[in-house]
């Protein structure tokens, strides 16, 4: 087996330094976040929290972080909404057209972004509508229920069609059955979904670069910074909050989803859900 | 439960969803493209169709420029992307035994974090007087900043390739966890070594997973306006970064609308090819 383990240590090998590669601009921005200079360079020269304590008076900052929230929070809950209708018709039902149905969709993932950014607002051009949260919202949504069906067809796929049959026999009506049985059994999935597409949302920029109107969202006010090499350690510091905040949301938006997995006996190991 | 009520139902569940996309997805796509047929002089929209955007979108030598680099640098970023992702896939799929979970959510996590700061950093990392360039001085391996990593090319590739990488591992492990254990180690009894039982029986079966890699990482990449601006310098501009000019400060909407519609023909057709190939290597080395 000489030659075996050795080709194991080189693959290795291998995979490490592409994780070191993977993890090399994450590990930097909490280094340089606490750097006491506004150069961005080796060697580090000191420790401040002077850019994290910049940022507390920055009203334009707060407008934007706000701004991202009305935007991440009512994204997540109509694309939710949204994708467990289709999610649901396409676990449990064999109906018309549907590859191309569901091919429309989910057809944001092949999608540049650009394109789905530029198409919405030619059309909001045509109709006249100004740009505001509302058009940021609009195309955020198409791009995060796909998502949210890759989440919510697993937790409706393990989902025991006997029970909701128990339920309408027991004399529940459909609205009863859902909010009583198929809602609580789906319940991780959907906040798993409802977290994956808040911090989608929350980072997305493409689609808010073009549709926002004077209401800059987050990731739009970061982009404008960029210009200004003296604001370069802020944004470090901005960079590490919401380094902070996507990190505990995925690993809650995980929790959840394998313990739905898990209800349902699954290996959740598997990638369901995150492609 | 009856065929035709199925559905009906289903049709009904879905049509919330499906409206949504047809009003805010499919409408304005066609709009794009009814776009490009018209013409903008400053604020008036003419609607009489012409194919003059095409014209101007094909011929004027800077549009060309920048749709062939764009493709040439989307091109190499899928080709070094899904090449240096599959041994990453390989390793997860065929060693890691007891905590593929675990390495999965690490491949995928950066991605969660935001596209825009994450080039940023490589911005950063890679700049004359950057991250890279700085610990190497001060290390004392160089004495003179590289110049050859940022705003160019380079820089694109090496952007882009860690912001797809998930995209690109992810599909082709999927792929290798199908391949049922037992004919590899058929291909071993029959006298096959590691090489030849590579080549013969893992990468060919493999093929679907690279295929999704390479048009997951290729489609978005043509698209990208962010990584050329930030890393790329004049020479790494691409496609997308005219399109935003001319919905932006250029005014054109009709031009922009061209031209991305262009790109896509461009993009979806080299996505066709590559798919046909695909199937006939995968058949051939198959046989």
């Amino acid at each position: 087996m000489a030659n075996g383990s050795r080709k194991l240590s080189w693959l290795r090998a291998y995979a490490s330094v592409y994780m070191v590669f993977l993890y090399a601009p994450v590990v930097l921005l909490p280094i340089f976040a606490f750097n006491d200079s506004t150069v961005i360079a080796f060697p580090l020269s000191g420790f401040t929290t002077d850019w994290f304590a910049s940022l507390k008076g920055n009203s334009a900052l707060k407008d934007a972080v706000s701004n991202s929230l009305i935007v991440a929070v009512t994204t997540a809950m109509i694309s939710t909404i949204l994708g467990a209708f289709a999610a649901r018709a396409g676990v449990r039902y064999r109906f018309p057209a549907k590859r191309g149905i569901m091919g429309l969709i989910l057809l944001p993932l092949v999608l540049p972004e650009i394109i789905i950014a530029v198409a919405l607002l030619v059309m909001l051009m045509r109709l006249g509508l100004s740009l505001s949260l509302w058009t940021v919202i609009v195309g955020h949504v198409l791009v995060c229920v796909p998502f949210s069906i890759a989440v919510l067809n697993s937790a409706f796929s393990g989902l025991d069609q006997s029970l909701e049959e128990a339920s309408f026999d027991l004399g529940e009506t459909a609205w009863g059955t859902f909010r009583r049985v198929t809602f609580p059994l789906i319940l991780p999935g959907v906040i798993s979904s409802l977290l994956i597409t808040f911090t989608i949302s929350l980072d997305e920029f493409i689609i808010a670069f073009f549709l926002t109107g004077t209401d800059v969202t987050l990731p739009v006010y970061i982009w404008s910074q960029l210009r200004f090499p003296a604001k370069l350690p802020g944004v470090m510091a901005l960079g590490t909050l919401l380094l902070l905040l996507t990190i505990s949301l995925l690993i809650v938006a995980e929790f959840f989803r394998r313990r739905s997995a898990q209800r349902r006996g699954l290996d959740a190991s598997t990638t369901e859900g995150l492609i | 439960m009856d065929v035709q009520n199925e559905g009906r139902k289903g049709l009904l569940l879905v049509s919330p969803t499906f409206l949504y996309a047809i009003l805010l997805l499919a409408a304005p796509l066609i709009l794009v493209v009814m776009f490009s047929f018209w013409t903008q002089d400053y604020l008036d929209l003419d609607t009489t169709p012409t194919l003059a955007n095409y014209k101007e979108a094909w011929s004027e030598p800077l549009y060309r420029e920048l749709m062939l680099r764009s493709l040439r640098i989307s091109v190499l970023v899928t080709t070094v992307t899904v090449l240096s992702a599959f041994p990453v896939a390989y390793y997860v799929s065929f060693r890691v035994k007891e905590r593929k979970a675990l390495w999965l959510f690490l491949i995928t996590a950066p991605f969660w974090t935001s596209y825009l700061l994450r080039v940023f950093l490589w911005k950063v990392i890679l700049g004359y007087n950057g991250v890279f360039n700085s610990a190497l001085l001060w290390t004392g391996i160089i004495e003179e900043p590289l110049q050859f990593i940022l705003y160019n090319v380079n820089a694109v590739v090496i952007t882009l390739a860690h912001a797809w990488a998930p995209f690109a591992i992810l599909p082709i492990f999927v792929a290798l966890e199908k391949i049922d254990r037992s004919l590899l180690e058929a291909a071993e009894d029959l006298g096959d070594g590691p090489v030849r039982r590579f080549f013969r029986v893992t990468l060919p079966l493999a093929i679907p997973g690279v295929m999704a890699a390479t048009l997951i990482v290729l489609i978005p990449t043509v698209g990208d306006f962010i990584t050329p601006r930030l890393v790329g310098g004049t020479e790494g501009l691409m496609i997308s970064n005219m399109i935003q000019v001319q919905f932006g400060k250029a005014n054109n909407a009709p031009l922009g609308a061209a031209l991305a519609v262009s790109s896509m023909f461009i993009v979806g057709g080299l996505s066709l090819l590559i798919f046909l190939a695909s199937r006939r290597v995968g058949r051939v080395a198959g046989e």
